[in-house]
């Protein structure tokens, strides 16, 4: 069959320089972006605090109370000060902020693959499977999600026993905050996804897979859903900021996540009869709240900058 | 041509429930496909040329869409009453499509290779290295240079010409039987559109395949087609082998479609004839036959009664009540 080729003029648009992919011209355009910058840089330092704070600190001694150290202020053993009940708070935000990352970036994974279900399935199939989809979404929608976390975690807080995973024991409501949390939080990102789709689905290139035998689970999957990457990127990203402070006014109202597991949220807790006596007990876990939600939100800025594909600009 | 027939699709219809009223975008056609053969299907736009040929693949959206009569037997079985499922099987593999627009066609953000390869793996099983192999000799031959280091190139990367070269490989990876091309010219300016030609016919001879080719270009159906097929308003007017429709045209239609035609031989100061009116609105089916309106041999016959496909020679077909070379009653 090649013998045929050989009379066919050959066409060349080759370009001296290789074309930027997406990915490149996104990092160009996201390392303009300074404030986006400065949110990955305190990202990464609050992450290292977190998780390399584990070499100085160990659990033991951030659950270790001693009433005596109670309320002490910030100094050199205790450089964040002691809680009510003598426990280091140095120590404790250490730990409480693998708990807020963990349950910040889980309940967003759990939120972004219920959105993109949900919103995939309504605005490729439309009909009757977008108007039950988008029916059950507006109806929680509705329900402010305020009282539906406090529901959620009233009813189900205490079902999951403790869990020990590699000799640490945490308590099971972390698990019931982060999947309460991801179920609270998916229906604007199904409704980003679903308009994606509604828009997408039109396009030839979904005919044209189709007319070659492609199925539908693909053509969803494979084919529109790496077409919605980006918007899905920046929503995600603000939706653990979202998350992280979900989990911090639940918990600071005593239904999050159960002491001694601590998170920058339930350290909030105790603080609120102290606010003005031991301010350390709120200003440390509230601070490290404020960077954290502040940073992602710079990075989500960026993102969206950077990812936009109606940018032109490099 | 006295081959077999590949497929034969009788009595197709076509409806879309719209929220102003049933359109009736086709309307009852017949027609045969031999093996090997080429076959033109002209009009207007909007006559139903596309939805007929993708209502074959099932490929309109239902609902709205609504295939509500006909069989169309394919190697002997009706395709138009397989499942969704298991028209998976026949797209792509059995029959074929590349669509009129290539700088949509191609999803944006995947790689040539990976889409080539889908329909590889997909269809014929071939594992990722096998496939690349095959998608690297798909692409050598529809004339795409350089072809193993383009497939790991986006669409983005390739001109409109290089794209339909790129969706013809696309469509011809499985070895289909039958290649229906939809407008796969329009969207490309002149000396593209020629080399797109050139290709396909090329490929015809070399994979022995059946090609529908639908078009609005009469000028490209000389030079390819064994037959014709005039659709006008969702029905086949007329349906002849070329030479003879060129010679012969027994449709009012066929003849001012002929007439509208840019000719070299012509002055150059005389202009297009173009045809007066425009197609139909489907949504009101209209009593006599649908052209009478913008007919220059209307008689009072054709505003009562729509005439039937009627054989005028061996394999020459038209749908009118007049003879064209007369003007009177056939």
């Amino acid at each position: 069959m090649t013998a045929h080729t050989s009379s066919i003029p050959q066409l060349t648009d080759d370009l001296s320089t290789p074309p930027l992919t997406l990915w490149q011209m996104g990092w160009l355009r996201f390392r303009r972006h300074k404030m986006a910058l400065a949110g990955v840089v305190i990202l990464i330092l609050l992450f290292v605090f977190s998780f390399g704070g584990m070499v100085f600190y160990s659990e033991q001694e951030a659950n270790f109370t001693d009433t005596s150290l109670r309320l002490l202020p910030p100094s050199v053993q205790h450089p964040f000060g002691t809680d009510t009940i003598g426990r280091d708070i140095l120590a404790r935000t250490i730990y409480g902020g693998q708990i807020s990352l963990f349950i910040g970036i889980i309940s967003v994974v759990i939120e972004t693959l219920l959105g993109i279900l949900v919103g995939a399935l309504a605005g490729y199939y439309g009909g009757w499977v977008d108007s039950l989809l988008m029916r059950i979404t507006e109806a929680l929608l509705n329900i402010p999600t305020i009282f539906l976390l406090l529901v959620m975690a009233k009813f189900f807080g205490n079902e999951i026993p403790e869990i020990e995973i590699g000799g640490r024991v945490f308590s099971g409501s972390v698990i019931v905050i982060v999947v309460i949390i991801g179920a609270t939080s998916w229906m604007y990102l199904a409704r980003i996804v679903r308009a994606e789709f509604l828009s997408l689905k039109e396009n030839e290139f979904v005919l044209a897979a189709r007319a070659t035998g492609t199925s539908n689970a693909q053509i969803i999957f494979l084919h529109i859903l790496p077409n919605t990457i980006a918007p899905i990127i920046v929503s995600s990203t603000l939706s653990v900021a979202n998350a992280i402070l979900s989990e911090a006014y639940i918990s600071f109202l005593g239904l999050g996540v159960q002491p001694p597991t601590a998170t920058w949220g339930n350290m909030l807790d105790s603080s609120a009869n102290y606010l003005d006596s031991a301010p350390w007990l709120w200003f440390f876990p509230g601070m490290l709240i404020l960077l954290t939600v502040l940073s992602i939100n710079f990075l989500g800025d960026g993102l969206r900058d950077a990812l936009d594909p109606r940018s032109r600009t490099v | 041509m006295t081959h077999q027939t590949l497929l034969e699709v009788k009595d197709l219809r076509t409806r879309f429930h719209t929220p102003e009223g049933i359109i009736h975008a086709v309307n009852g056609i017949s027609f045969q496909i031999r093996e090997g053969e080429t076959v033109a299907v002209v009009g207007e736009s909007g006559c139903g040329k596309s939805v007929s040929m993708m209502s074959l693949l099932k490929l309109i959206p239902q609902p709205p869409g609504e295939i509500y009569s006909g069989t169309a037997f394919y190697h002997g079985e009706d395709i138009l009453v397989k499942s969704e499922q298991e028209m998976e099987d026949v797209r792509g593999k059995e029959i074929a499509m590349i669509f009129q627009d290539p700088m949509t066609s191609l999803n944006p953000v995947l790689t040539i290779g990976r889409q080539l390869t889908e329909a590889l793996r997909e269809h014929l099983g071939m594992n990722q290295a096998q496939a690349e192999n095959r998608a690297v000799e798909l692409l050598d031959q529809v004339g795409i240079p350089d072809a193993a280091r383009r497939l790991h190139d986006y669409p983005h990367q390739f001109s409109g010409g290089m794209r339909q070269r790129v969706m013809i490989a696309m469509a011809l990876s499985c070895a289909p039987s039958l290649l229906i091309a939809d407008e796969p010219t329009t969207a490309l300016d002149v000396t593209i559109q020629a080399q797109i030609v050139e290709l396909v016919a090329r490929l015809r001879e070399a994979l022995h395949m059946a090609i529908i080719w639908i078009t609005h270009d009469l000028g490209v159906v000389a030079g390819m087609a064994d037959r014709v097929i005039v659709m006008y308003s969702g029905f086949i007017v007329e349906e002849a082998p070329v030479e003879e429709l060129y010679d012969s045209p027994s449709h009012p239609y066929t003849l001012a479609l002929l007439a509208a035609l840019p000719r070299v031989d012509r002055r150059r100061d005389q202009r297009l004839k173009s045809i007066p009116g425009t197609p139909p609105n489907l949504l009101l089916a209209p009593r006599g036959c649908p052209f009478a309106p913008r007919c220059e041999f209307v008689l009072d016959k054709c505003r009562q009664e729509n005439p039937a496909l009627t054989r005028i020679t061996a394999n020459h077909q038209a749908a009118c009540w007049v003879d064209v070379k007369t003007g009177a009653l056939r």
